[in-house]
């Protein structure tokens, strides 16, 4: 497939490994950000195949994972509501709340729908008067541009009965928590490709001047990744401690400034509480005032739905790579795709999911 | 709260096992799990219990194979399709996954109210189409009319029945290591050429639904190939993921795909890519899974390449002595994952 198979060739994916491998003097540590990123490093066994020259921390990139099981609750009572359509990405479905999931309200009578796109829920409000149409606006940069944009839109043609329930969360101060954490092992980071398409690059430069970190901003297909790994790589070995983009056909310095401007405008930055870690200062996106009509949480006063994590689930110790997933105790016991304990076991992209899928028969091996 | 030292006890009162859920029809784990906890042990018995495609069961004078199937798909007509030839395809396939040829199908239809007759008829015309050219005769029918709202357009049930030869009995249980795995066909049209004209999903794709009866097929290998075709099986619901982990389960034997056999159409992939699914997971309605004895492998390929539905077809894996009960795939890299059963329905991932 044109634009895909180019940076899929095994044979230039081989020989980027073996220069990484060739031009590690020791055993390097990296985060990659991103879930997406996550999903390609385990599904082509790049762990695996690097796991003499680079350890790979997964880290808390994956949107669905890091939503806290309170908003996950309100997504919940919402559903359940039946004057509510409540419209949501796909893989929100499954995450477990503290009684149940999506799928258990929808089987139960919610009216619950996936969507691609929150527009789509937009026409949806539109078209449905009667109904209250909720979309549960998740996600990092990559995603709150076209959030922004639902809103926006619903506002500009007076859909009244559209609102969202807003859990964004933003990438550096999630790293900034990572770094300055006494334990931090990570000695350079995989920024996300995608958020910094948005965002572009400006705001990592203080970052890895401050805490003397490489980021490479990173796409998402095998190339992308063992480029970048080996641009980290490469910093590590010479001392360097750089912002450098790997993602050269889609990431400018700048990033898109009409979408940052259409965020700004509809968003303002909030404390957000992440799922496994708790709340970081400033680290998510909430509606401004001049859309509160469109806020769903304040809408349908969901601010007396309050709720704990399982003290079980490490999922926290997981997003932050003190532990990789199958050192959690959990892991493949009461925590299983079928059953998750926490949201990284949910997701594809979520941590635990993809080591419980994909790696299982290398453990098996004894490979890693 | 439960402590884990306690053993594995999952803290959140889920409340999993109290309804139906939509998963419980994607031919995944939960799927198993409503057959394992609700179904099977009310009706056990020696043939229910094989699992198979169809039933095996004994009658005056030799064996016959019968097969049900219920047919639900949205919208009723698709690209390369509608609901009547899949339902003719979908029960003759599983009789032919036994090694039957079949012979008889019944057909029992539940009509929503206000379902247009044109509609009705150009389905109807399209399963009379499928079981003549499949020599099957629907020979008895039945027919059920529900409410505006409570039936999507039509749902079809049809049962087959086929008769049996002597020497040829591919079973899921047969797989042996070494066995090439074979498919017929490239992966995953059907799922996406339904998915692609669904409502909400606004993306344009020329892809066709590869609904095919592979009958003819099976029989070629009857004649041609005969007992060293260990197993069989259509990669329907699930894609074929799922129709290997139920083999490597069934024969408790390993099975290694190699990532870069599996033949994915370029549009297949695009739009699998752009959703987010995988394609190993998706469904297909005329792309069968055997696993042969080695040494017959090219002529296995030699018969299927004689039809349409089988001129993709290619070695995409072996099984192999280690791991058994579960599916692994060699990537291009050198790397491996497991491919395992999902547990529900495949969900389009956020970005």
């Amino acid at each position: 497939m044109k634009y895909l198979a180019e940076y899929r060739d095994p044979k230039l994916a081989r020989s980027l490994v073996d220069r990484i491998r060739r031009e590690a003097t020791r055993r390097w540590t990296l985060m990659e950000v991103c879930g997406g990123q996550t999903h390609t490093i385990v599904k082509q066994g790049i762990n695996e195949v690097l796991s003499d020259a680079v350890e790979m921390i997964h880290g808390p990139g994956c949107p669905v994972c890091v939503t806290p099981l309170e908003q996950i609750d309100r997504a919940l009572h919402l559903a359940a509501r039946p004057d509510v359509v409540f419209t949501s990405f796909g893989d929100m479905l499954r995450v477990p709340g503290s009684e149940c999931d999506l799928f258990q309200i929808k089987a139960k009578g919610g009216n619950v729908r996936i969507v691609y796109s929150p527009l789509d829920a937009v026409e949806l409000a539109r078209r449905s008067p009667d109904k209250e149409v909720v979309f549960f606006a998740v996600g990092f940069e990559t995603t709150a541009p076209a959030n922004a944009m639902a809103v926006w839109r619903a506002k500009e043609q007076g859909v009244r009965n559209f609102s969202v329930l807003v859990s964004h969360v933003t990438v550096p101060p999630a790293m900034v928590a990572i770094l300055d954490a006494p334990d931090n092992r990570v000695q350079g980071f995989l920024a996300a490709g995608h958020v910094c398409t948005v965002m572009g690059w400006t705001e990592y430069e203080p970052l890895a001047l401050r805490y003397r970190v490489p980021i490479v901003v990173t796409g998402f297909e095998p190339l992308d990744i063992l480029e970048g790994i080996w641009m980290a790589v490469r910093q590590l070995e010479d001392g360097r401690h750089e912002v450098e983009n790997q993602y050269v056909r889609s990431v400018r310095r700048e990033g898109n400034r009409p979408a940052q401007e259409l965020v700004e405008r509809v968003f303002q930055v909030v404390d957000r509480g992440w799922r496994g870690i708790g709340v970081i200062p400033a680290s998510g996106l909430g509606l401004r005032e001049e859309f509160a009509d469109f806020d769903a949480e304040r809408k349908f006063a969901l601010g007396f739905i309050r709720a704990d994590e399982p003290a079980e689930c490490r999922a926290g110790d997981v997003l932050r790579g003190r532990i990789k997933p199958f050192e959690c105790p959990a892991f493949g016991a009461a925590c299983t795709p079928e059953s998750p304990l926490g949201a990284p076991m949910v997701s594809s992209e979520g941590a635990c999911a993809a080591y419980y899928n994909f790696g299982r028969f290398r453990r098996a091996a004894g490979e890693d | 709260m439960a402590s884990l030292a306690s053993g594995p006890v999952c803290p959140l009162p889920r409340g999993d096992h109290d309804r139906v859920q939509l998963g419980h029809g994607s031919g995944g784990k939960m799927s198993a799990q409503l057959l394992r906890e609700h179904f099977l042990p009310r009706f056990r018995n020696e043939h229910l219990d094989r699992l198979g495609d169809g039933a095996v069961v004994p009658v005056e004078g030799g064996e016959i194979v019968i097969s049900t199937d219920t047919f639900v798909v949205s919208p009723l007509e698709f690209p390369g399709g509608n609901i009547g030839d899949l339902a003719v395809h979908g029960t003759v396939n599983d009789l032919a996954m036994m090694g039957a040829t079949p012979r008889w199908l019944s057909a029992a239809f539940v009509l929503e109210e206000g379902l247009p007759f044109d509609v009705m008829d150009r389905i109807l015309n399209a399963m009379a189409r499928a079981a003549a050219a499949a020599g099957v005769a629907v020979v008895t029918g039945d027919t059920k009319v529900v409410d505006r709202g409570k039936a999507d357009g039509m749902f079809v049930n049809t049962t087959g029945v086929g008769v049996l030869h002597d020497g040829f009995r591919p079973r899921p249980d047969s797989a042996r290591p070494g066995d090439a795995v074979i498919l017929s066909g490239p992966v995953g049209r059907h799922g996406m050429a339904v998915m692609a004209v669904r409502e909400g999903f606004a993306f344009e794709s020329d892809i066709t639904s590869d609904t095919a009866n592979l009958a003819p097929l099976v029989a070629a290998l009857r004649t041609e190939v005969g007992a060293a075709v260990h197993v069989l099986r259509d990669a329907t619901r699930g894609g074929v993921a799922s129709a290997l982990n139920e083999i490597a389960g069934a024969s408790r034997v390993g099975v290694e795909l190699d990532d870069h056999a599996v033949p994915v159409p370029g549009p297949v992939q695009a739009a699998c890519e752009m959703l987010g699914l995988d394609p190993l997971y998706v469904a297909n309605e005329g792309v069968l899974v055997a696993f042969v004895d080695p040494a017959a492998a090219p002529r296995v390929l030699d018969v299927l390449h004689g039809f349409s539905a089988g001129a993709g077809a290619a070695v995409v894996g072996r099984v192999v002595p280690g791991h058994p009960g579960m599916v692994v795939l060699r990537t291009g890299l050198g790397g491996t994952r497991v491919v395992d059963m999902l547990p529900g329905d495949q969900l389009p991932r956020i970005c």
